[in-house]
């Protein structure tokens, strides 16, 4: 197990695959335990309303000291637990608490990590966990240091579609088979990605910058290979890349 | 060597399309028990994925498939690989007189810093009561304690209404949650690896001495027992039961002569540091209400006598249930 600079708590399986889970830093914590705060207080405000229809007795006034306790203790108690680590608050920003070794959460360390929030939220605003988080490798509160927990994003990503990018169109290259083979061989994995993802984020690109981006690109690609003028006359610089990127990623043989 | 990407998609999506539908029903419906051949199937599809996820760090860094791979597998993994005992269903009435009772046993060295650190209060505020009886103002957490001990018997007891009508229900409210509050930031304090704790213990082993000389020396001894022991006797265990807990999160922070990680330690004292502070949020419900629908009634409405048997009775039966109830036979035999 090991922390990155990115912000990432890199995990080994048993299998020897390194996956990473992206952690979530204060700001979004915070976000989170806003919208749960409001949460608490519109269900506290229901219920109030509720008691009000049997009257100012004594009993609904006991009930609802108790229910308000009940709610602002046992709230995020009851959620992660349910939902294995998210309130509605950390559902909404796409955070989830995780053992820190990335394994199920238990009922201990979810009460463990609420209940230390009598700590952490002193002297007010959660100052000390904030703190705390700021300063720990993990960004965890104390109450993540008790329970052994951490907060990860947890965003839902979807499954890539890039077969609409990497077919269809002719592609003059792919002519040059032994060309293309070379072209496959000098190229590293990371430059090949850097391709893809620009083709990928194109849209999302100023125009002048998305010259740019794929000026520098095709200029690099045509001096790690060069192709015979006739394959690449009235080659847009973002074309060109478009093929090059296709040789990459498909087989020569699939053309 | 770069992965041929649609042929990869082509042939490995749905594989990965059935283990994220899995993933989601497993985290929609928790309480879901897979039978073998579905587990099976499950790890199954998690090496796979797994493998997929080393093929495209290897030989690819497309993002994009990479991102969507480690979250499968941190997903899966969690499920595959924990090894912790599953929970049992819980047994409320069980867990209240076995499981309870026994954390308790087993960290009676903690119990016996709480008790100490609150007989040291004690100690401290009735001896800085009776060298400095000025110090009753500052001491002294409400103005009725504040005031003169035998007046405010005087009062108690020639009282025609009561004060707390139709307010008890809601009187007994407020001291569970405040004192289930207390118990619950006495325990997380733990987390200053003790030093808040004991101030906690301290203080209120501090009040709790001054109130008392300050009434014994009034001579108002039977008053202050009857006032007292109904809800004390439940009530003072209980925070001292919540320091137990703060110490236990303590010892795990420090861990003396421990050979375990720091996070092994805190992860093996996790059931038992909730059993407890659970226990004592059950024990102070019961304390409030007797509190509330008792404490505050003097003699002539309840004679102390019965008010002070009702006390010791509870004191005994609660000293009887944390020492006995649930024993195991490795207990007994340990004896």
């Amino acid at each position: 197990m090991t922390y990155s600079r990115t912000n990432t708590l890199q995990l080994r399986t048993p299998e020897g695959i390194v996956f990473s889970l992206p952690l979530a830093g204060p700001v979004s914590r915070f976000l989170a335990w806003g919208v749960d705060g409001a949460c608490i207080m519109a269900a506290s405000s229901l219920i109030r309303e509720l008691l009000g229809l049997f009257g100012s007795s004594g009993l609904a006034s006991a009930t609802y000291v108790i229910a308000y306790f009940v709610l602002s203790v046992g709230y995020g108690i009851a959620f992660e637990w349910y939902w294995r680590g998210q309130t509605l608050g950390k559902r909404v920003l796409n955070l989830r608490v995780m053992d820190v070794q990335a394994l199920r959460l238990e009922f201990g360390q979810v009460v463990v990590r609420n209940l230390l929030r009598f700590v952490d939220i002193l002297p007010g605003l959660y100052l000390l966990g904030g703190t705390a988080c700021v300063l720990s490798r993990r960004f965890q509160r104390l109450g993540d240091l008790a329970a052994n927990t951490i907060v990860v994003r947890a965003p839902k990503v979807a499954q890539p579609n890039l077969e609409q990018l990497l077919g269809g169109k002719f592609n003059s290259l792919l002519e040059y088979r032994h060309l293309a083979a070379r072209l496959r061989q000098r190229t590293s994995p990371q430059a090949a990605a850097v391709a893809l993802e620009a083709l990928i984020r194109r849209d999302e690109l100023e125009p002048q910058a998305r010259l740019r981006v794929f000026a520098a690109l095709s200029e690099h690609f045509r001096s790690v290979v060069e192709f015979p003028p006739e394959a690449v006359e009235q080659l847009s610089d973002e074309q060109y890349v478009r093929n090059v990127v296709e040789i990459l990623y498909r087989r020569a043989d699939k053309s | 060597m770069i992965i041929d990407l649609t042929r990869f998609l082509a042939e490995e999506r749905k594989h990965w399309s059935e283990l994220e539908t899995t993933l989601d029903r497993i985290e929609r419906r928790p309480e879901e028990r897979m039978g073998l051949r579905e587990l099976l199937r499950f790890h199954e599809l998690y090496e796979r994925a797994s493998a997929d996820l080393a093929k495209i760090e290897t030989f690819s860094s497309e993002p994009e498939i990479r991102a969507y791979l480690e979250g499968l597998v941190a997903r899966s993994y969690s499920e595959i690989h924990e090894t912790r005992e599953k929970q049992q269903r819980l047994n409320p009435w069980r867990w209240f007189i076995e499981t309870f009772p026994r954390a308790f046993r087993r960290h009676l060295g903690a119990f016996g810093i709480s008790l100490a650190v609150t007989i040291a209060g004690c100690v401290f505020g009735g001896v800085a009561i009776r060298i400095d009886p000025e110090a009753k103002q500052v001491i002294m957490p409400f103005p009725g304690l504040k005031d003169d001990p035998g007046e405010r018997v005087r009062k108690e007891e020639s009282a025609k209404e009561d004060k707390l009508a139709g307010q008890k229900s809601t009187f007994a409210a407020q001291l569970m949650t405040h004192n289930t509050q207390v118990a619950i930031f006495t325990m997380a304090l733990g987390i200053t690896w003790g030093a808040g704790t004991a101030i906690m213990l301290f203080y209120n082993g501090v009040i709790l001495g001054a109130v008392a000389v300050d009434y014994v020396y009034a001579g108002q001894a039977r008053f202050l027992l009857g006032w007292l022991l109904p809800h004390g006797a439940v009530e003072i265990p209980s925070i001292l039961l919540a320091g137990q807990a703060g110490f236990l999160l303590a010892s795990a922070l420090i861990g003396w002569g421990a050979r375990k990680t720091r996070r092994q330690r805190l992860r093996e004292i996790a059931p038992d540091l909730v059993t407890i502070i659970f226990g004592a949020g059950v024990l102070l419900v019961w304390a409030g209400i007797v509190e509330s629908f008792l404490s505050q009634y003097h003699q002539p409405v309840i004679p102390y006598a019965l008010k002070i048997a009702f006390g010791a009775a509870e004191l005994v039966a609660l000293t009887l249930f944390l020492a006995k109830s649930g024993s195991t036979a490795k207990e007994k035999s340990a004896k």
